[in-house]
């Protein structure tokens, strides 16, 4: 389980889990699933593309989720943005399939990038994985505070001279990159999975803002971790593992939030001097 | 008004002939006026009157297509003006407690992380106190209520000195106990710490014994001065356009055209007789 062949596996699967804790946190904070659902998604028909004219499939991915982020900024300034970003999603569909249907791929290679392959990621991948990694959480940690101000309360923020449209394109370019070092270790789809449950479970475990944000990681960590762990002791496959403890440690998010909150009621109470009320729950 | 004849040393905002179009259509007409140091101005019109219109443009959101807008000398930098939008929402799912919100105030805006720092914690909590929600200062700002939440955005605001506070209608959707102590500590801050404060409402009532000087909008422009001097029969007429009563019942002020059909004409959505 710990073979050479495998370190590059928890290394690959480490490094995606700590940038989608971080960025996850504010996809979820800004509510932009969609986008982060429509990213990955597109970009894997970037990696089609680029198996086609036999470049590198990171290129392919770069390129069209680094596309897909500043059409959906652009539109979305005079569009509705889930309008925008859902338009954005169903051209690159269609270029997607118009490109498989071009190639002489095996379907695994297809599979894989839905999937992911992280059982084989090569050493020599594990390097741009790594930089582009680094560069997310770089430029996520240098526009943490105007970003946070941004999707808090965009209208003050824009008053005080943080454009909301600026920041959108930034933000969305973080999520391009996320996409791009993400989708060959992990896969379109579970890629969505490690954005949105770690960031959205983490909301119920603590009030602070920057703290939400180192708990999402360690989630993330911990389920791509035992995901590994146990696809490799089951030997079913690491995405259904993903998926379902992502939404098992949500479920236990909310039940803890939702204990929380029945236990704190009475005393948030006007003046929290009712003893009588205390003793429920 | 000995203060309003003092020199424009005391001015902090001059609006001056400013007309705004937007989409082709004239929202806001040669409107003027001036605000200075410690003085509490109500912004008064109905729905769609172009308040928030107003504001944005003292922000620099939107630019005037005539008219200028100087705050102190000349400068429409920022943090000069603290902003409280209308109709915020918070949601209850977002990890942030009001004292997050407050920090926000002080360097939103600058790059990096936020480096805990004493001066920094210092300084959230003597503005919590000045608004007198240290009470909640560890609490979620979604699971706040109105009145708290409108306390807490006012800190935020408040937080990084700004000579003027604009508020855009802060007393909807507050019920008449926090409305009230809403608008006191708003008169409070802007006597002792010299701020000019700016409110917007469709309901002047609740800032009657508070305000030094009204802004009255209506068809896109606006008529000012005192409270008595601008809300009277024969102002608001001239502004409306359509013949106007001011009734005086108890403590309250009400504004009602004089005929049904031009009142209609007007197209007042909020009733048909009572214009405000
Ligand atoms: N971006 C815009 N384009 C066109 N019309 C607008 C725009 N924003 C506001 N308006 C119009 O300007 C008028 C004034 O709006 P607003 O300033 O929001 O009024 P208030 O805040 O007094 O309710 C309204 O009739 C509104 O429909
Ligand atoms: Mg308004």
């Amino acid at each position: 389980m710990f073979s050479a062949l495998m370190l590059n596996a928890w290394g690959s699967a480490s490094i995606v889990a700590i940038v989608a804790g971080v960025v996850g946190f504010f996809i979820v904070l800004r509510g932009s699933a969609f986008a982060a659902h429509a990213l990955p998604n597109g970009a894997f028909a970037g990696a089609a593309g680029a198996s086609l004219i036999g470049v590198d499939a990171i290129v392919g991915l770069a390129v069209f989720s680094v596309l897909g982020a500043l059409t959906i900024a652009g539109l979305g300034r005079r569009a509705r943005h889930d309008v925008a970003t859902a338009l954005v999603i169903v051209v690159m569909l269609g270029l997607g399939s118009l490109f498989l249907s071009m190639t002489t791929e095996y379907a695994p290679e297809i599979y894989s990038l839905l999937f992911g392959e992280v059982l084989g990621v090569s050493s020599s991948e594990l390097v741009p994985i790594a930089v582009i990694g680094v560069v997310c959480i770089a430029a996520v940690f240098l526009v943490y505070r105007p970003l946070l101000f941004s999707s808090v309360m965009p209208e003050v923020a824009e008053a005080r001279g943080v454009g909301r449209g600026r920041m959108e394109v930034v933000f969305l370019l973080v999520v391009a990159l996320t996409t791009t070092m993400a989708v060959p270790v992990v896969g379109a789809l579970l890629i969505f999975s490690l954005l949105i449950s770690p960031a959205a479970a983490a909301r119920s475990f603590t009030d602070r803002p920057f703290t939400a944000m180192g708990l999402s990681v360690v989630i993330a960590l911990g389920t791509v971790w035992s995901a590994i762990a146990l696809a490799y002791l089951s030997n079913l496959p690491i995405g259904f593992f993903v998926g379902s403890i992502g939404a098992g440690t949500y479920a236990v998010g909310r039940g803890w939030a939702g204990w929380r909150n029945r236990r704190s009621r009475p005393r948030m109470g006007a003046t929290g001097r009712s003893p009588a009320t205390a003793q429920s729950s | 008004m000995q203060g309003r004849a003092a020199t424009g040393s005391d001015e902090i905002l001059a609006i001056d002939g400013i007309s705004v179009t937007l989409s082709g259509r004239e929202i806001l007409s040669d409107v003027t006026f001036h605000i200075n140091a410690g003085e509490f101005t109500g912004l008064i019109g109905s729905n769609g009157a172009g308040k928030t219109t107003l504001l944005r443009v003292i922000l620099g959101l939107i630019s005037p297509s005539a008219g200028m807008v100087r705050v102190e000398g000349g400068l429409r930098r920022q943090p000069l003006i603290g902003y409280v939008p209308q109709r915020i929402t918070l949601d209850p799912d977002m990890p942030l407690r009001a004292r997050d919100l407050v920090g926000l105030g002080i360097d939103g805006q600058r790059f990096g992380l936020p480096l805990p720092s004493s001066t920094r914690r210092k300084q959230v909590d003597e503005m919590l106190e000045a608004v007198d929600a240290t009470r909640f200062a560890e609490s979620r700002v979604g699971n706040l209520s109105g009145g708290e939440q409108q306390r807490i955005l006012i800190a935020h605001a408040l937080i990084s000195r700004p000579r003027l506070l604009l508020l855009d209608e802060p007393l909807a959707n507050l019920d008449i106990g926090s409305e009230q102590e809403v608008v006191d500590l708003l008169a409070r801050i802007a006597r002792e710490q010299r701020i000019g404060v700016l409110i917007s409402t469709h309901d002047m009532n609740p800032l009657l014994p508070v305000m030094d000087r009204i802004v009255y909008i209506a068809n896109g422009r606006i008529a000012t001065g005192t409270t008595a001097e601008v809300v009277s029969s024969e102002s608001l007429t001239r502004l409306y356009g359509v013949h106007v009563d001011v009734i005086h019942v108890h403590d309250r002020i009400l504004v009602v055209a004089g005929r049904r059909e031009e009142a209609l004409q007007h197209g007042d959505t909020e009733s048909i007789v009572e214009l405000m």
